[in-house]
């Protein structure tokens, strides 16, 4: 028998925030994942709501292209406010 | 890859840690690093599993409700505490089927404090004062540790295990204001948990070959003799306020070391019950294989289910 795929936890600790990834854990179906993470990450009122999420549909970024992924964004300086060279007495912009 | 582009890496790698970042799954690590992180992980997933186990056979006799809640929840959290740390180790490739047959088979190791009986409801309160609080000296340590998923879990136990503690003083502290023969109760408790609780922080820096690495990777962020200090210093006063005595005869105040110097560990008692021939080291193995075998069909029953809605909703589609 297969054994139980394992899933991602996300929890929104109140409304207003989002949910965030908080662990992992092994459940058969969605429904025994929801469950399991209630019990397991939600004991002491840690959350409103939950997402899972099955661990084997994310796709994610392979770290050791991190230079040529995230690079682009480095020489871009333009994309701040403090690239702008404006008069001191100009306050609150 | 060649020799020198490995070493190139390591020495990246290295710098990384020193300089306090944190390393995340997927990263490349050394061998050696991620087969020492898998190590210790597990060994602390699977003392906070077997770790129930002691426990477990006090909540149908709990003295009270109150007892008997708090005790549950303990353990319960212990439960959880195991399953962040299996989710920890298994990002680092390694799953959970293969991290409990390592279990199982004796390849893996849990804390030794575990292989002790719980004999009287005293211990219950020792085991929650003693064995947690030492527990929680070694993990507040850990929670700066340089691998991410590690430091993450430490960080959530840390905050779940303070309760635990208190409830175990709280325990102690109730037969110590009770009748004598109470008293006596905890008395006898702390004297048989007293030494075990220091080994707890495994042996001297001097026999710890593996120290210096751990130092360096923030597996460790303080050695074992710095903990186990820290610990009696913590523990003595705490004794006092219950009226209990420590069993050690060589236990005294250095004013000039501004630190408690305490007696000499039994290394063979500790090195024995490592070995697997302390009081219960089989009992609690054999516990765990058979709740694991027991479970089995449940486990199967749960999948099978699962795979056969999945199937209805292909069919529906259709």
């Amino acid at each position: 028998m297969k054994n139980w795929p394992l899933w991602e936890v996300f929890i929104r600790s109140k409304n207003g925030l989002e949910h965030r990834h908080c662990g992992s854990l092994h459940a058969s179906d969605a429904t025994m994942a929801l469950e399991n993470a209630r019990d397991v990450y939600t004991r002491r009122m840690e959350g409103v709501s939950i997402w899972v999420v099955p661990s084997a549909q994310i796709t994610a970024t392979n770290p050791e292209n991190n230079g040529e992924t995230f690079e682009p964004a480095m020489d871009k300086a333009y994309r701040h406010p403090t690239f702008y060279e404006l008069p001191d007495e100009l306050k609150h912009m | 890859m060649s020799e020198k582009e490995v070493k190139s890496l390591e020495e990246i790698f290295e710098a990384r840690i020193a300089r306090d970042e944190k390393i995340e799954p997927k990263e490349w690590m050394p061998e050696k690093y991620r087969k020492t992180h898998i190590r210790q992980i597990s060994q602390h997933a699977h003392s906070e599993v077997v770790g129930m186990l002691p426990e477990g056979n006090w909540i149908t006799r709990a003295p009270s409700l109150r007892r008997k809640v708090a005790l549950l929840a303990k353990i319960q959290d212990e439960g959880g505490h195991g399953l962040y740390l299996y989710s920890a180790a298994e990002t680092l490739g390694i799953s959970r089927d293969e991290l409990i047959e390592q279990l199982h088979s004796g390849e893996a190791k849990y804390s030794s404090i575990f292989n002790y009986p719980a004999v009287t409801w005293a211990d219950m309160g020792t085991v929650g004062w003693l064995v947690d609080g030492a527990a929680i000296m070694n993990q507040v340590a850990l929670m700066g540790t340089s691998y991410g998923p590690y430091a993450r879990a430490m960080v959530r136990i840390c905050k779940e295990e303070s309760f635990h503690q208190r409830q175990g003083y709280e325990i102690l502290l109730t037969l110590c204001n009770g009748t004598p023969e109470q008293k006596e109760m905890a008395q006898d408790s702390i004297n048989r948990w007293w030494w075990p609780s220091l080994m707890m922080f495994g042996p001297r820096d001097a026999d710890s070959p593996n120290t210096e690495q751990s130092v360096k990777w923030k597996l460790k962020r303080k050695t074992n003799d710095e903990l186990r200090q820290a610990f009696v210093d913590q523990t003595v006063p705490q004794a006092n306020i219950l009226g209990l005595t420590i069993p050690d005869s060589k236990l005294k105040w250095n004013e000039e070391r501004k630190h408690y110097d305490f007696g000499d560990i039994d290394w063979n008692e500790f090195w024995q019950v490592v070995k697997g021939h302390g009081p219960c080291n089989k009992q609690r193995i054999d516990a765990r294989v058979k709740a694991h075998k027991d479970g089995k069909w449940v486990r199967d029953a749960a999948m099978a289910f699962a795979e056969k809605q999945e199937n209805k909703e292909v069919k529906l589609a259709i």
